[in-house]
């Protein structure tokens, strides 16, 4: 490739660099100086080192890193992808706060640094418009978290979680390459651009129909959209917590902005629309078939679990569809809210495994289990009742905000009220899923605990993570101004 | 006239009082007791002073309040008195004092009884005087809830059933009452009987309601019976008319008999007050359509409690029916009057007539029911709750002095000339021939019925020979004697001089015969 | 000022979780004194109110700004009143609920974020804002009626909760839509009261919000969460319930669906099943709410059941008010609420702390044995008194606000107003019907044992009292809120209903 700087390279990818080079010096660390040392001291430095990496990383993206584009659009950094990016390290700083209390496994170098591994693919994968690097990234991350879940080698539920996910994985994997080379194809391109200059030219083409589908398959995938969704389940309640919180949040910001770009910029002239009586083919009516199936399935299913993380899971699905909705709206207010949402519910999140993550000592699995925990530990079931209530979208809840804010984008677009049906569809099925978040606070509030039950302590780390994601919640849903503007700056700066 | 709004303080006394038994029953029942008589002295003290301030020539309302209270609903505090409103004050203060006295000393009846009462008394004391519908309703409905629970508190055996069916009656009744006026006021915009009455005078009201309301084509004459008969309805039960009187029977002889004085000679009264103050004037031309109808109803609650009081063997049931009957009279007086309005506007002198007969007729029978029941009340406590018709036998021997008395007011009853049901029974049938000879006639049978019936009361009371348990029966002390004697002296002084009464009448009746025209 | 009935409710809160927790006295004096602070604002916020029917913004400042949402506080007279009555509501239920002794901290600080929260929902003058306050309302409204409730409590809170979330979900979507529409970034009330939406939206977004907030407000067929709730709350929570929740659904009916979209009420120039407009849809739901509800009533076992669905039956008043679309109905229909919320406070505060309490069971049948009436005079004289508000009896509120409703619907469909006034009738026998079986039953004493019953507290006298007065004076002096009432339904904000389908 000509008129690669690889100086401008370095100048870009700083903050990956920062956190990949971490991850190295970890496993250094951990398996030189800290082979003898305790457990718990060797978590707590492989902590604190990659809380610093990341830290570092998040302030030279928020103090003006550099910007711009590589050729190919290999490598594309403006302010919102930074914004994305930003996101993407406090969610893993937050995940990697619980590590402190964590007894699972020995390889505590091994952990941390995959962790941090799988956050630079993330960040590769949202500052890229060129199928090439959004494949390779993928790929980087999907083996990262295929072996983050299988971590836990005591439980052979976290084995059958990573195997399965793996499967999965792979194949999607096959698929989406599939469907990027027919693309490549038809367009003689692996950048965006150049695909949008193509479809626009022949939008009815039907390989171009075929790999549209492939690449919405192979992103269902990862993103969990029903009918692609079997292995989220599994992995999230098989997976280590912390494993499971990245797998549940931060692959989700990065993937849904990745799937967004891919469709937005790329695939725009086929986008076709799903309103109501207006309805003409293209990507769009399938996404809204996707959301809507999701929307369903995960809020349905989720009533019949027992299983606190797979309640997770099934909720996780019909999220996805609820973002969804935001694409199947393609449009820049649309994104703006894409990504409000995206963060905002992968706060909740991330916060929801965190109370998991605190609770992990006491083998904590059913929704009975619960039962009493506002008395055996109330900041603990305080901080539960923020996560869950906004991820059910309970105002003043930064999830409110978001649900508000997309369907409001749903709405707006021409063909007046066409996505009204979808956007009632996510209505009904947000009372759903208020009914099996509230099972969940009914026990830890109403019921009384088992009697031999004692109180619960949770690491000071932790506390902090949990305080802080409840507190950002609660600040983002009361002034959701604070980061909606900032985030629609960017999104006007970076599609000017 | 006084600037002193004398008739608010006068309906406000009672309601005070009844607070103030409360609040000192505390201290006791007599402490009660002595408040109730004084709160009940005042408030007939105050209605002497409007008595003597009334000047009866003058027609319309006097002593009259206005203030405005929710004009968006057509409320106003508006209160007056003409003749009649007096009449019924004066005789609702007697028989509450006197239905106090009578309960002098029965000791199931403790401050709240007396402060019900009371409160029974300014339900009374409102709906005499108020003159917007809705003010007025207020005071009927809240006379009701008093009523209730003196019958259901202290009543007899059957208190229970006795009372839900006085309430259930009522309230049907104010309910159809309360939604015809509804409609009229949708149609006239105002609640105010005096406005009511002019507009239905000048015909303004027939033509509000042609326009305002339509329901289905129908022909507003058909919808002002509709609303009459609503209206009707509620007084007709309050007084009892006799298909409307299935309540009257066991609550008044299931109360204790103190409380049916009340009952009857004040409460049954605020039917007949309709009557006269709201469906004579308002819908003068529907009872003039209606009055075969209503002639025969008339003669019916006549004719019928009298045969019916004629086969009670109780007592209480006995003056209960013969209440209805002697109301009946007041009925049929009012009925002829306005049956005999639309084509034939002569008779002037007999609806003069007429009409003070039916005034006379209120008072009279409140006194001597309220007496009746009195005497009752002394025979039941001394007989231990016997009250049966066979008895007793040969009272006038045990107890002369009682017998005497209660002779004297059950002739007062039957309407015998010099006592007070006399003149009263007299003009009103002498308006009545004239205007209807035939509900005349057939009334005369209920007059004989209830003579038939009041001597056997007599006869089978009073002589025969004296039952062995009976003879030891004490007769009245003095202090009932006493507390008697006001209210025998009235009969006879309302009978020998009956203009006591009717001079007081004159304005009111000629405005009601003049209103009456349409 | 009246901003500070929100803050200090949730400042409140946080003071009563802060109490100590040895001492539950403490934290039941914070929390009436907050109550207390919130009634002496709201009470003299009205007595400085004028009557001309402006609407006096107290706070308005940008909040959302990329959405144009504002952070606007407002009062005209309907608002008022309601503040007012949560006020008086908020103090009664405290009092009432002195004796609760299972975390107390807890129940006393959901119980002033619920009044709160109440309080923000009347003061909204922005659409969004309304709405936030709207659904905070349920979560606390939850945890009161799960945790301290009787029979069957998780699952009458559950569908309680998943009622009214179901409700919201349909407002929710009438406000996207609206906001979309008018295109005007913007969800305030003065922006969109002034929009004219097109004909054919208001079709369709007026009966889906006047459905979403009418199950709040407990309309048939959506009316079955409201006598489980009721009946399984614990005594301040269904008085609040009943008193002031149920009035939120009744208020956004007003505000939201009939303010914004009058137009809706038209008629549809064509007749389904005879009929022609949403209006006689909705009128006539309300209507068989006042028949279903009483009737219902008019069977039930447990005393509070009966309570909670004379809710219902009185409930569906305000809605008939609100369908009649003229003056004199909607004023019955906001004093209806005003009204109801008052007496049916009473007669919980009655059956729940007063009797419930003291004899730990509900049943008619049960209650009849025992001689309440010499026992616990006080409660007798409160439950007639009550008894003989909720009937309508003149002199009470009740008889003021069904009189305007009945007027209205006279004028607007008289057959209605006929068949209300049964629906007043059934309304009497069932109220007689518990009355005769708890206070005035016929109790064998020499059959019962006769229990000693803690006497009637002091707290419970207070609240009483106040509850009472409340209700008579407004009963005798209905100008107090009708000087308030009327003047708001004639100010501008309601100018396109007026020139709609008022008649």
């Amino acid at each position: 490739m000509t008129g690669l700087s690889y100086l401008e390279l370095l100048r870009l990818t700083a903050p990956e660099i920062i956190v990949a080079l971490a991850g190295f010096l970890l496993l250094v660390l951990d398996l030189t100086f800290l082979r003898q040392a305790a457990l718990a001291i060797r978590f707590r430095t492989a902590m604190v080192a990659a809380c610093i990496a990341c830290v570092l990383a998040l302030v030279l993206l928020e103090s003006g890193s550099a910007q711009g584009t590589l050729p190919a659009g290999m490598l594309v950094v403006n302010s919102l992808t930074q914004l994305v990016q930003m996101a993407l390290l406090a969610l893993a700083i937050f995940v990697l706060l619980w590590v402190d209390g964590a007894r699972f496994t020995t390889h505590v170098g091994e952990y941390c640094a995959l962790i941090l591994f799988a956050t630079t693919a993330m960040m590769l994968l949202v500052s890229t418009q060129n199928l090439l690097v959004i494949f390779i990234t993928i790929e980087f991350l999907s083996l990262s978290l295929y072996i983050l879940t299988g971590f836990d080698k005591d439980s052979p539920q976290s084995a059958e979680a990573a195997l399965k996910y793996f499967l999965f994985g792979g194949m999607s994997a096959g698929i989406l390459l599939f469907g990027m080379s027919l693309l490549y194809g038809i367009s003689g391109s692996i950048a965006l651009q150049p695909i949008a200059v193509a479809v626009n030219a022949s939008p009815g083409d039907p390989l171009l129909t075929l790999a549209m589908v492939m690449v919405l398959v192979g992103f269902g995938f990862k993103i969990a959209a029903a009918p692609f969704h079997m292995w989220a389940p599994e992995v999230y309640q098989g997976a280590p917590t912390g494993s499971a919180a990245l797998v549940a949040s931060s692959s989700k910001v990065a993937s849904f902005f990745a799937l967004f770009l891919v469709f937005y910029l790329g695939l725009m002239g086929a986008a076709g629309s799903a309103a109501w009586g207006h309805y003409s083919a293209g990507w769009v009516p399938l996404i809204a078939i996707l959301a809507a199936l999701s929307m369903l399935w995960g809020n349905l299913a989720a009533i019949a679990q027992t299983s606190v993380r797979r309640v997770l899971a099934y909720s996780a699905i019909g999220h996805a569809g609820y973002m969804l909705i935001a694409l199947v709206a393609h449009s820049r207010e649309s994104l703006t809210a894409l990504v409000y949402y995206v963060f905002t519910y992968a706060l909740a999140t991330v916060g929801a495994f965190g109370v998991l993550a605190a609770l992990e000592g006491e083998k904590v699995d059913s929704i009975a289990d619960f039962a009493g925990l506002g008395k055996r530990a109330p900041g603990l079931s305080f901080c539960l009742l923020i996560f869950l209530l906004s991820l059910a979208g309970i105002p003043p809840l930064a999830g409110f905000a978001g649900k508000f804010y997309v369907f409001v984008a749903a709405l707006e677009i021409p063909n007046h009220f066409g996505l009204l049906w979808l956007v009632l569809l996510a209505l009904v099925m947000s009372v759903v899923s208020f009914y099996y978040y509230l099972q969940i606070l009914k026990q830890a509030y109403v019921s009384e605990p088992k009697p031999a039950a004692a109180a619960i302590s949770v690491p000071v780390t932790t506390r902090i993570a949990l305080w802080t994601t409840a507190a950002l919640v609660v600040i983002l849903g009361c002034l959701p101004d604070m980061l909606l503007n900032r985030i629609s700056a960017a999104v006007t700066s970076a599609f000017q | 006239m006084s600037s002193f709004p004398l008739i608010s303080a006068l309906t406000l006394l009672p309601f005070a009082g009844g607070i103030a038994v409360l609040l000192l029953g505390r201290a006791g029942r007599s402490a009660a007791r002595l408040t109730a008589v004084v709160f009940a002295m005042a408030s007939l003290a105050l209605t002497l002073l409007l008595w003597r301030g009334f000047q009866p020539g003058l027609p319309g309302m006097q002593f009259q309040e206005w203030h405005a209270w929710a004009p968006a609903l057509g409320l106003q505090y508006h209160v007056g008195l003409d003749g009649l409103s007096l009449l019924m004050l004066a005789v609702s203060s007697i028989v509450v004092l006197m239905s106090i006295a009578a309960s002098w000393s029965n000791l199931k009846q403790g401050p709240a009884y007396f402060s019900l009462l009371l409160f029974l008394e300014t339900g009374l004391f409102g709906t005499y005087t108020a003159l917007n519908f809705l003010h007025w309703f207020l005071y009927w409905e809240l006379s009701l809830i008093p009523a209730f629970f003196l019958i259901r508190i202290w009543g007899g055996s059957g208190r229970a059933r006795a009372a839900t069916q006085f309430f259930v009656y009522t309230m049907v009744g104010s309910i159809t009452l309360l939604l015809a006026f509804l409609a009229i006021f949708l149609a006239s915009g105002s609640f105010d009987f005096i406005e009511l009455t002019q507009m239905a005078q000048t015909g303004q009201l027939a033509s509000a309601i042609a326009q305002n309301l339509h329901w289905h084509q129908w022909d507003s004459g058909h919808i002002t019976m509709v609303l009459f008969g609503g209206a009707f309805l509620g007084f007709a039960v309050k007084t009892p008319v006799v298909p409307f009187h299935g309540w009257l029977g066991s609550a008044y002889a299931e109360a204790a008999p103190e409380t049916t004085m009340v009952l009857t000679g004040a409460l049954s009264k605020m039917g007949v007050y309709g009557f006269l103050r709201i469906l004579l004037p308002i819908f003068p031309e529907q009872m003039w359509r209606a009055r075969t109808i209503l002639l025969w109803l008339a003669v019916a609650t006549i004719v019928l409690p009298a045969l019916t009081a004629w086969a009670q063997t109780d007592l209480k049931r006995m003056f209960a029916y013969s209440s209805i009957n002697h109301l009946g009279y007041c009925i049929l007086g009012i009925v002829a009057v306005a049956g005999s309005t639309g084509a034939d506007a002569s008779f002037v002198s007999a609806k003069a007539a007429a009409l003070t007969g039916v005034m006379l007729q209120m008072f009279s029978h409140g006194i001597t029911a309220a007496t009746l029941f009195w005497f009752l009340t002394l025979l039941e406590r001394r007989s231990g709750g016997l009250l049966g018709l066979d008895d007793f036998g040969g009272l006038r021997r045990a107890m002369p002095v009682f017998s005497g008395l209660m002779g004297i007011a059950l002739f007062a009853s039957l309407g015998l000339p010099g006592l007070i049901g006399f003149p009263g029974e007299f003009l009103i049938f002498k308006g009545v021939f004239p205007l209807s000879w035939w509900a005349a006639a057939l009334a005369l049978i209920g007059l004989l019925m209830t003579a038939v019936f009041l001597l056997t009361v007599l006869q089978r009371v009073f002589s025969g020979p004296l039952r062995e348990r009976w003879a030891g029966l004490q007769d009245l002390t003095l202090a009932e004697r006493c507390m008697l004697a006001p209210g025998v002296a009235l009969m006879f002084v309302v009978g020998l001089y009956p203009q006591l009464i009717s001079g007081m009448l004159h304005g009111t009746v000629m405005q009601l015969v003049a209103q009456v025209r349409f | 000022m009246l901003a500070w009935t929100i803050y200090l409710s949730f400042l409140g809160a946080v003071a009563v979780t802060l109490t100590p927790a040895k001492s539950p006295a403490v934290a039941r004096v914070t929390a009436l004194l907050t109550a207390l602070a919130g009634l002496g604002i709201a009470i003299v916020a009205i007595m400085h109110a004028d009557q001309s029917g402006q609407v006096i913004t107290i706070v308005r400042t940008p909040w959302i700004s990329h959405l144009g949402i504002e952070y606007h506080l407002a009062a005209d007279g309907i608002s008022l009143i309601l503040v007012l009555l949560t006020g008086i509501a908020a103090v009664a239920g405290i009092l009432f609920s002195w004796n609760v002794e299972r975390r107390v901290k807890d129940f006393f600080a959901l119980y002033l974020v619920l009044i709160g929260a109440v309080y923000g929902v009347f003061l909204s003058f922005d659409l969004f804002l309304l709405f936030v306050f709207y659904e905070i309302v349920m979560i606390p409204k939850y945890f009161l009626i799960a945790i301290w409730g009787s029979t069957g409590r998780e699952y009458a809170a559950m569908k309680l909760v998943l009622y009214s979330f179901a409700g919201s979900a349909l407002v929710l979507a009438g406000i996207i839509a609206a906001y979309c529409v008018a295109g005007q970034r913007s969800v305030s009330f003065e922006v969109l009261a002034r929009f004219p939406f097109p004909v054919h939206f208001q079709m369709w977004a007026f009966p889906m919000v006047f459905v979403g907030f009418a199950v709040l407000a407990g309309m048939w067929p959506f009316h079955t969460w409201a006598p489980t709730g009721h009946a399984a709350a614990p005594t301040a929570a269904s008085m609040l319930l009943a008193g002031v929740v149920m009035k939120l659904g009744a208020y956004g009916c007003l505000r939201v669906a009939m303010m914004l979209f009058p137009r809706g009420l038209d008629p549809w120039g064509f007749r389904v099943l005879g009929f022609g407009s949403w209006q006689q849809v909705f009128a006539v739901l309300a209507l068989i709410g006042i028949i279903y509800g009483a009737t219902i009533a008019l069977v039930q076992k447990d005393l509070k059941f009966v309570v909670g669905y004379s809710s219902v039956s009185h409930m569906g008043f305000v809605l008939l008010g609100l369908m009649t679309l003229n003056q004199i109905g909607l004023s019955g229909a906001v004093y209806q609420m005003f009204s109801h919320g008052i007496i049916a406070g009473l007669l919980f505060a009655v059956v729940g702390r007063m009797v419930y309490d003291r004899t730990h069971t509900r049943d008619l049948h049960e209650l009849s044995r025992i001689p309440l009436g010499r026992l616990i005079p006080f409660a007798a004289v409160t439950f007639v008194l009550a008894s003989m508000a909720s009937i309508g009896l003149p002199g009470f509120s009740g008889f003021v606000a069904e009189l305007q409703v009945l007027i209205g619907s006279w004028r607007s469909f008289p057959w209605m107003a006929c068949i209300a006034g049964v629906g007043i009738l059934i309304g009497i026998a069932f109220t007689w019907r518990a009355l005769q079986a708890t206070f005035l039953g016929e109790a064998d004493t020499a059959a019962s044992p006769q229990q000693a019953m803690p006497p009637i507290t002091l707290p419970e006298r207070l609240g009483a009292c106040l509850l009472l007065a409340s209700t008579i004076v407004l009963g005798l002096y209905p100008r107090f809120l009708m000087d308030l009432i009327l003047p708001s339904l004639n100010s501008p904000l309601f100018e396109q209903l007026r020139r709609g389908a008022w008649r």
